[in-house]
């Protein structure tokens, strides 16, 4: 296996999939929403480390579908392959601070950051959703969760009681 | 997956030790997962609607995951294994031969199987194969939601009307030696020790689990007998399991080799 370092391509590489949109939130990029693990090229192949959010998310054959199409036509090398790994998890806190800020743009709360300690092992107790999130209309913390689960995998739904609108949180995990 | 991810050569032993666990968790996930999705639509309110299809999506997807990585471990196809088996070939511990029940019968399995699936969780989680290390830590980071969920119903139940609190008990009692079985060990035993595929045998897993959900479940139940997993608690089938294998087969023996 031959690892070859090409910083300009790479580059190119991820300002490509900073375009690409998660097909669930799609004010969000996948480069935002931190489920890219990485880019190599390899033996002249050009290979991108997926992170699914949830290991059942529906999502992840259109990412890689997509991911493959727009990364092929860029003709950086001979085929593009998308590894799709839990190693490392994707958590709640690879979302970036610009893709926090969009989200909290489209109306879902960001997740509260994770605890301490080992991404594998965190305490059951510490990671749950969190009884109030931010309100992403009006910015109080005076809400509370509605059910921690919501129309996709990764959101639960909250109700602000200062301005009377039900939200949804990206959840914490 | 298309993870061509380090798999060193396994020796046959070895291989069959990890298949027959990984097995065993992907059926439980599975079979739970299909049963909670027969809730959709009908559940007692919208919010558990949208909640317990939540959770079997999940449940779905991790069986989906696993059955990839065992896919991977012995040359097979993950949907072959999901869908082409007879009904005597899955591996579901006894208590997911049980049909969905009343809504108290499912918040009283869910309450078992997800307790009971913790403990094992976070022990796969710390086995020596990577991959499925890998998957059961991020498989736990999901489930904590349904522990959450299978917790508040317990305490809803427990502490509400007369009619839900007496079902709910009569059915942990009827589940209870059932729910034994999660940790019926298998025949793979001393290699998945040896191995450190599971790095905490399966009685001492079973051990912590009674330890932990006894004193919650008793003031409920009263008393509850002493049960302990056995040999065919992962073989016993059931006719609402041979329902069940029914219907979820129906698409894909409906023509060979289809895609949905």
């Amino acid at each position: 296996m031959v690892i070859e370092t090409r910083p300009e391509a790479e580059a190119r590489v991820w300002a490509e999939l900073a375009e690409i949109p998660d097909p669930e939130i799609p004010a969000i990029s996948v480069v935002d929403l931190g489920v890219i693990g990485g880019v190599a090229f390899e033996d002249g192949r050009l290979r991108v480390q997926l992170l699914p959010t949830f290991v059942g998310c529906p999502a992840i054959d259109v990412m890689r579908q997509e991911i493959t199409e727009r990364l092929d036509a860029l003709e950086l090398a001979d085929s593009v392959i998308v590894d799709v790994t839990f190693d490392p998890p994707w958590t709640s806190d690879r979302i970036s601070e610009r893709g926090r800020e969009r989200l909290r743009r489209s109306g879902f709360a960001p997740p509260a950051p994770l605890p301490p300690g080992p991404v594998g092992l965190i305490g059951i107790e510490d990671l749950a959703t969190l009884p109030v999130a931010e309100c992403p209309y009006c910015g109080s913390s005076d809400t509370r969760l509605d059910n921690p689960f919501g129309p996709t995998l990764c959101r639960a739904i909250y109700h602000c009681s200062a301005c009377r609108q039900p939200f949804e949180q990206f959840k914490r995990v | 997956m298309t993870t061509e991810s380090v798999a060193p050569a396994l020796d046959p032993g070895a291989r069959d030790a990890l298949a027959e666990l990984v097995l065993s968790l992907a059926d439980d996930e599975f079979i739970i997962g299909f049963w909670d999705s027969e809730w959709t639509g009908i559940a007692p309110m919208l919010e558990e609607d949208v909640a317990t299809s939540s959770i079997a999506q999940d449940e779905i997807g991790h069986a989906k995951a696993l059955y990839e990585l065992l896919a991977e471990l012995t040359d097979d196809d993950a949907d072959r294994i999901a869908f082409g088996r007879s009904i005597a070939d899955y591996r579901h511990a006894a208590l997911l031969n049980h049909a969905r029940g009343d809504w108290a019968f499912s918040a009283a399995r869910r309450y078992l199987y997800e307790t009971a699936d913790a403990v094992r969780l976070t022990a796969v989680a710390a086995s020596a194969h990577p991959g499925l290390a890998a998957l059961a830590g991020k498989m736990r980071r999901e489930e904590t939601y349904h522990l959450l969920h299978a917790d508040a119903w317990l305490r809803r139940l427990a502490d509400g009307a007369e009619d839900g609190r007496r079902r709910f008990a009569e059915s942990l009692r009827q589940l209870w030696p059932d729910a034994q079985q999660v940790f019926a060990p298998l025949g793979a035993g001393e290699g998945l020790d040896r191995e450190g595929w599971l790095p905490k045998p399966m009685p001492e897993l079973h051990a912590a689990w009674l330890e932990r959900v006894r004193p919650v479940l008793e003031p409920i139940t009263g008393e509850l007998p002493a049960a302990s997993p056995d040999a065919g608690g992962r073989t016993r089938r059931t006719d609402d399991f041979a329902w069940l294998h029914g219907e979820f087969t129906r698409v894909s023996g409906s023509e060979e080799g289809a895609l949905w």
